[in-house]
C-alpha cells in the first residue's frame, strides 16, 4: 500500500547520485543530476524521450561511464575509486563485482535466445558467481514460479510472448540477488494486453520491499507502486516528490504539461 | 437468366455493368451452373514446359550416348582405379589437409575477427593488414612462398619449440597447411566479424549487467549466436577448400588430384583418372553438405522453426507438397 511506503525517510540510502554529468560528444545527456533512493523505496522516473532517463540508469550500473560527479550504490562509488581528490577508473574486475549490486531489466528484455528460460535465470549465479548448480536450479525454478512461468522453464525465448520474456528477464535479474533493481522502460516494447502481467510482478516486488528505480511511461503504475516520482527534462531532475503529490498537483509547469499529454 | 447487353446499356445500372467492359460475361452465382461451391477448377496447361524438358533430355541422352560410345575412353580403367590403394590414400590426404586447413583458418579467423572488432586501433590495424595481404594475393603464390621458405630462412630456431633446417621442417604438408590455413583465416576473419556484428548489442549489455567479463560474454553469449550466422559461410568455405586443396599438387603434396595426376603421367589414361578424382570430390562434397545441414540445425536451437529449416529441408518439403497436389 502506498500509505505504508510513505515513511522510508529513515531507511538507509542505497543509491546516491551527486552532480552527475554525462555527455556523448557535444550532446549533454545528463546535466548535474542529484538523486537519493533509500532502502525499500520505489522511485519512478518520468519524462519525455531524450531527457536522459535511460542514460541515468545505465550510469548507475556503469554500462556508461560518467564525465562528472559521482554515483554511490550502498557505500561504493560506482566505476571509480577516490584516491586523493581524484576519481580513478576501476579495473574491469572491480566494475564487474559492483554490477552485482544492481539488477537491470531492459526495454527489449535482452534474454539470451540460445538458452531456455531456466538457463537464462541460472547462467549468472552458476557461471559468474560460481554458486553450486543444484542450489541455483532450485532457487531459479522458484523464481520462475513466482513470476508465473513454472510451466515455461524449458521454453526458449522465441517461444514466449513479450510479457513472458520480460518476466523471465525479471527473474534473471532477481537471481543475482541485487540490492537495487533498475527497470529501463520495461513495458514500452510490449503489446498492450500483456503490459498488465509485467506490472503486476513489479508491483509484487515493490510490496515485498525491493528497492527499485523504474523508468516508465506508465503513470498508472507510478501512482500505484511508487513512493516517489521524479521528472526529468533535458538532463536534469526538475521535480521530485511523493508520488501522489507530484502526479496530482505538480508544481512545475513542464511536469503538468507532460502529464496532460500522457494522461489523455 | 438475364441477357447481357454490354456496358452502360441500361442507364440506371451503369455502375454495375461497367465492370464487364472487358467483354467477359458477369459472374452470376445463380446461373445454370449451380452453386458456386461445386465448380470444378481446371488448371492452366503448360505445354512449353514439356517441350523444354524434352529438348533438354534429348541433349542429355546424346551426351551420355557419346560418352558411352567414345571408344577412346576406357571406362574399365576408371572403374579399376576408383578403389585403387594409392587413390584412396590420396582421398584421405585431401580430407586431412582440408580439415587441418579449415581448423587453422577458423582459429585464425576467430582471433583476427575479434581483433578487427576491437576498440584497440593497433589490434584493428594489424588484423586489417593480415586480411589485406592474404586476401589480396593468389593462393598458389602463397603456397609457393611457404614451400620455398628455406630460400630466405635456411634454419628455423624457435627456443623450446623447433630447431632445424627449414627444408626438413617445412614438409609439403606443412607448407600446404600454412598456405591454405592462413589464407582461409583471412576470409574467415571477415565472416566472423560479420557474425559478431549480427548479434544485437543488447545481448552484450545484458551479460555485462549480470557482472560478466568481456571474455565470458564473447564465449558464452556472442559467439554462439554469431555462429548461427557464420556456419553457412563456413560450410561454403569448407566445400571450396576441399576442391582448392588440389592446388597442393603443385608443391608436391600428393593429395587426391596429385595422385591421379602422377598415375596418368605413367599410363597416359588422362581423362579416365581425372574422372576418378572427380567422382571422389563429388562424393566428399556431398557428404560435407549433409554434415553441414545437421551442424546448422544444432546451432539453430532457440530460434524459430521457420529459420531453423535448412534449404535442403525446405526444398524437400516443397517438392513433397507439390507432388501431393499433383497426385490428387
Amino acid at each position: 500500500m502506498p500509505s505504508d511506503r510513505a515513511s522510508k525517510e529513515g531507511n538507509r540510502t542505497v543509491v546516491e547520485c551527486h552532480s552527475v554529468v554525462k555527455s556523448f560528444g557535444s550532446v549533454h545527456v545528463l546535466r548535474s543530476v542529484d538523486l537519493e533512493v533509500r532502502e525499500s523505496e520505489v522511485l519512478c522516473i518520468l519524462g519525455p524521450s531524450g531527457a536522459g532517463k535511460s542514460t541515468l540508469l545505465r550510469c548507475i550500473n556503469h554500462l556508461e561511464g560518467i564525465d562528472g560527479g559521482w554515483i554511490k550504490v550502498t557505500d561504493q562509488i560506482i566505476g571509480y575509486e577516490l584516491r586523493g581528490n581524484k576519481l580513478h577508473e576501476l579495473s574491469e574486475r572491480a566494475v564487474r563485482r559492483q554490477r552485482g549490486l544492481c539488477g537491470m531489466v531492459f526495454q527489449h528484455f535482452n534474454l539470451f535466445p540460445h538458452f531456455t528460460a531456466l538457463q537464462n535465470v541460472m547462467l549468472g549465479p552458476v557461471e559468474i558467481l560460481k554458486q553450486p548448480r543444484g542450489e541455483v536450479e532450485a532457487r531459479s525454478r522458484l523464481l520462475l514460479d513466482r513470476v508465473g512461468l513454472a510451466s515455461k522453464v524449458s521454453a526458449y525465448p522465441s517461444q514466449l510472448s513479450g510479457g513472458q520474456q520480460q518476466r523471465v528477464a525479471i527473474a534473471r535479474a532477481l537471481a543475482m540477488n541485487p540490492r537495487v533493481l533498475l527497470f529501463d522502460e520495461p513495458t514500452s516494447a510490449l503489446d498492450p494486453e500483456v503490459v498488465g502481467e509485467v506490472l503486476r510482478v513489479m508491483l509484487e516486488l515493490a510490496d515485498e520491499g525491493r528497492t527499485m528505480i523504474v523508468v516508465t511511461h506508465e503513470v498508472g503504475f507510478a501512482r500505484e507502486a511508487a513512493d516517489r516520482v521524479a521528472f526529468m527534462f533535458e538532463g536534469r531532475i526538475t521535480e521530485i516528490g511523493a508520488a501522489r503529490a507530484v502526479l496530482e498537483k505538480p508544481s512545475e509547469a513542464r511536469t503538468a504539461e507532460f502529464l496532460s499529454h500522457v494522461l489523455v | 437468366m438475364r441477357s447481357h447487353d454490354g456496358a452502360g446499356a441500361q442507364p440506371g445500372r451503369s455502375g454495375s455493368t461497367s465492370l464487364t467492359a472487358g467483354g467477359v460475361p458477369p459472374f452470376e452465382p445463380t446461373s445454370a451452373g449451380g452453386r458456386a461451391s461445386t465448380y470444378e477448377i481446371v488448371r492452366r496447361k503448360h505445354p512449353w514446359r514439356f517441350a523444354a524438358a524434352i529438348v533438354v533430355l534429348l541433349l542429355l541422352a546424346l551426351l551420355l550416348y557419346g560418352a558411352a560410345n567414345a571408344h577412346q575412353l576406357h571406362w574399365s580403367v576408371t572403374g579399376h582405379y576408383l578403389f585403387n590403394r594409392a587413390v584412396l590414400v590420396g582421398v584421405l590426404r585431401t580430407l586431412e589437409i582440408t580439415a587441418a586447413a579449415m581448423m587453422l583458418g577458423l582459429a585464425l579467423g576467430v582471433i583476427f575477427g575479434i581483433m578487427r572488432s576491437s576498440h584497440n586501433p593497433v589490434l584493428r590495424g594489424v588484423a586489417w593488414l593480415y586480411v589485406w595481404a592474404f586476401r589480396g594475393t593468389p593462393i598458389i603464390l602463397q603456397l609457393f612462398l611457404w614451400f620455398n621458405l628455406a630460400l630466405i630462412f635456411p634454419r628455423v630456431d624457435i627456443p623450446g619449440i623447433v630447431h632445424g633446417t627449414t627444408v626438413n621442417i617445412i614438409t609439403p604438408f606443412l607448407a600446404a597447411l600454412l598456405g591454405f590455413g592462413i589464407n582461409e583465416g583471412a576470409y574467415m576473419s571477415e565472416i566472423i566479424r560479420g557474425g559478431l556484428l549480427s548479434v544485437p548489442p543488447g545481448q552484450t549489455e545484458a551479460a555485462l549487467s549480470l557482472g560478466a567479463s568481456h571474455a565470458w560474454t564473447t564465449r558464452r553469449i556472442v559467439l554462439p549466436q554469431a555462429f548461427r550466422v557464420i556456419l553457412p559461410a563456413i560450410g561454403n568455405d569448407t566445400l571450396q577448400m576441399l576442391k582448392l586443396t588440389s592446388l597442393a599438387a603443385f608443391i608436391s603434396f600428393n593429395e587426391l588430384f596429385g595422385t591421379t595426376e602422377s598415375i596418368y603421367y605413367a599410363n597416359s589414361e588422362v581423362i579416365e583418372l581425372l574422372l576418378v578424382a572427380g567422382a571422389w570430390y563429388l562424393v566428399a562434397s556431398s557428404v560435407l553438405s549433409v554434415v553441414q545441414y545437421y551442424v546448422e540445425r544444432k546451432f539453430g536451437r532457440g530460434f524459430q522453426r521457420g529459420r531453423q529449416q535448412a534449404l535442403v529441408e525446405r526444398l524437400a518439403l516443397r517438392a513433397m507438397a507439390r507432388l501431393r497436389t499433383r497426385a490428387v
